[in-house]
């Protein structure tokens, strides 16, 4: 067991942002934390990274106390914070440098280390650049590659492709995939269900500082929604006024609204839809997909997970 | 990729954590060399800077030196002798720059990487702790400040502005000024929100630089005020380098020495106790 938390809690001052949670990783797995914004998912990855102090409960990471051990931990841990905080005074190769040598290597350690880990990242053409023009996926890319230098069995990755875009948030998960093949252990949050579901063997579903759900991807999706979801639109104001219309449809055991959608929880897709078909009921669209962690939060909470 | 081995983990629990554990110090691993190496890194992006912090000083000196040397021909100083202007200007010459440099240096550069590049989260998710981050700058400060004190010791000495072997010691003090005020300017940075609350460090230095029997010797204010100067540490720095580079020396120099170690210290443990507060959260 990398990390185990019991009833690990975060407040600041009166607010209460990781609320008791219990939370187990493995060595080897990819988990994770979903959530959407303000769930506390940063707080409790600054907690596990040691840089920020519990306020309550028991957080062990190599089964060691982050109180006590803090710097004898973090030797053993990468850590990609939610913001690069790359340094812009130097080079891209000079940031590999000198953070090998904050974790204690020595300079040939170092170099050897930071020309592979420039290749890993395919940044080895813009080693002597300074950081500041980099896009936003190379600079992600460069703060794992420097978050790496200590090979670490245990990276921490909080929101790794919030901002980017598809391309680069594909490169960046097939570099996350390698790492993982690798056996390093992975601990990601993330709002975007799909990430979720790409890279995590396991994850928590986060919210309000608490966990509400726990298990695979498949797992949860399969707990807690149906196999296939059929997604109306309607030529209306208010969704809610089909409700009704819909309720009952052959193979849907539920009905969620959404500002400008109804989602239709069917075991059948095409059946549900053949059915809606020959009750009279005309959307503008029909749309049948597979069910996601998405619905799996909604579910749970009665919200989406991006708004 | 392939190659990319992931052996045993680089860690290097250190003997002075363990150690400094026991002490109520804010944690550090003793590693505050790589802060140095660090800004001595990014330094060379920008060794211009270097420059211009050993002109000031030497322009500082000759035109007073010379310009006001032509005025006022010799100054009797608080030690009691009578030396040429220049020879009595130069030491506070000294001793402000080392006090100017190492502000420079741990107030503006500090904020910058404190409030915005966040260079000091990026620290501390290493075993790097806030102490060697405040040991770390502000060893950093006395490096460039010992630098330019030594060239202006050395174009001083060349312009014989210097009259004493005592001399040799000026620059250790110097160190030692800019180890007091590099100290205190990183602690009272951590309190600053916004570039305007570096007027107030303007609004501190400027007065200490003209009114700490820097210009003309202490006997010369009146009665009444001459307390505010000594209690001033600019007064301190420049009645130390004084001493030295005129061979007054006496039990005085080790009272104004003893004033600069404790400002260092506690601006020290202050900065590294604050960016704890600020950052570990
Ligand atoms: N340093 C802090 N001081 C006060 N409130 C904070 C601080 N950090 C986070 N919060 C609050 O805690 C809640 C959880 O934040 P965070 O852990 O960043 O959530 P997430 O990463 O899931 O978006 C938010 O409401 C946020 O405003
Ligand atoms: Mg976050």
């Amino acid at each position: 067991m990398l990390v185990s938390a019991r009833g690990l809690t975060k407040t600041f001052g009166d607010f209460v942002a990781v609320d008791g949670i219990d939370v187990e990783v493995r060595r080897g797995e990819a988990f994770g934390f979903l959530g959407p914004n303000g769930a506390g998912k940063s707080s409790t990855m600054r907690m596990i990274g040691c840089v920020s102090p519990a306020t309550g409960g028991e957080l062990r990471i190599f089964g060691q106390d982050p109180a006590v051990d803090g710097p004898a931990i973090r030797a053993r841990l990468g850590s990609c914070p939610q913001a690069d905080m790359l340094d812009e005074e130097l080079t891209v190769q000079e940031n590999l440098w000198i953070y090998g040598r904050y974790f204690g290597l020595t300079k040939a350690q170092t170099r050897k280390r930071a020309t592979e880990l420039l290749d890993f990242a395919q940044l080895t053409d813009r080693r002597g650049d300074k950081v500041e023009p980099l896009s936003g996926g190379m600079k992600r890319r460069l703060t794992i590659a420097r978050s790496l230098i200590n090979n670490p069995e245990l990276l921490l990755l909080d929101e790794p492709t919030t901002g980017l875009d598809p391309q680069a948030r594909h490169i960046l998960w097939d570099r996350l995939f390698r790492l993982k093949r690798q056996g390093v252990t992975l601990i990601i949050t993330t709002h975007y269900m799909d990430e979720a579901e790409q890279l995590c063997d396991r994850l928590v579903v986060m919210d309000h500082g608490r966990i509400v759900a726990e298990g695979s991807p498949r797992d949860l999706i399969t707990r807690y929604s149906t196999r296939e979801v059929v997604e109306l639109r309607f030529d209306s104001d208010d969704h809610a006024d089909h409700i009704d219309a819909v309720t009952g449809v052959a193979a849907a055991s539920r009905v969620e609204l959404l500002p400008d959608r109804l989602l239709v929880y069917t075991d059948d897709g095409d059946a549900t839809s053949a059915d809606l078909h020959a009750r009279g009921v005309i959307p503008l669209s029909t749309l049948v997909r597979r069910s996601t962690l998405e619905d799996v939060f909604l579910h749970l909470t009665g919200r989406t997970l991006v708004d | 990729m392939s190659g990319l081995d992931l052996g045993a983990p680089a860690s290097r629990a250190t003997g002075v954590s363990r150690f400094s554990r026991a002490l109520p110090l804010p944690a550090g691993a003793g590693m505050a060399r790589w802060v140095i190496a660090r800004n001595a890194m990014a330094f060379r992006h920008g060794w211009v800077a270097l420059v211009t912090g050993f002109a000031e000083p030497v322009f500082y000196l000759f035109s007073l030196g010379i310009g006001i040397g032509a005025l006022v021909h010799s100054v009797r100083t608080d030690g009691g002798s009578e030396v040429p202007y220049a020879v009595f200007v130069a030491p506070a010459l000294l001793a402000s720059s080392a006090m100017n440099g190492a502000v420079m240096d741990s107030t503006f550069n500090v904020f910058f990487k404190l409030r915005y590049a966040k260079l000091y989260d990026s620290m501390l998710a290493t075993p790097l702790g806030p102490r060697d981050i405040a040991v770390g700058e502000i060893g950093w400060a006395l490096l460039r400040g010992a630098l330019y004190s030594a060239a202006f010791l050395a174009v001083a000495a060349l312009a014989g502005m210097v009259t004493s072997w005592w001399a040799l010691l000026a620059l250790p003090a110097a160190v030692l000024i800019g180890l007091a005020f590099a100290a205190i300017g990183m602690w009272a940075t951590t309190f600053m929100t916004s570039w305007q609350h570096f007027d107030y460090i303007t609004l501190a230095i400027q007065p200490m630089f003209l009114f700490s029997a820097t210009f003309f010797p202490l006997s010369t204010y009146p009665e009444g005020i001459r307390w505010l100067v000594q209690a001033t540490p600019l007064y301190h720095g420049v009645a130390l380098e004084r001493g030295l580079m005129l061979g007054e020396v006496g039990w005085a120099l080790a009272g104004h020495t003893a004033y600069l170690v404790v400002l260092g210290v506690i601006g020290a443990l202050g900065a590294a106790r604050r960016i704890e507060r600020l950052l570990l959260t």
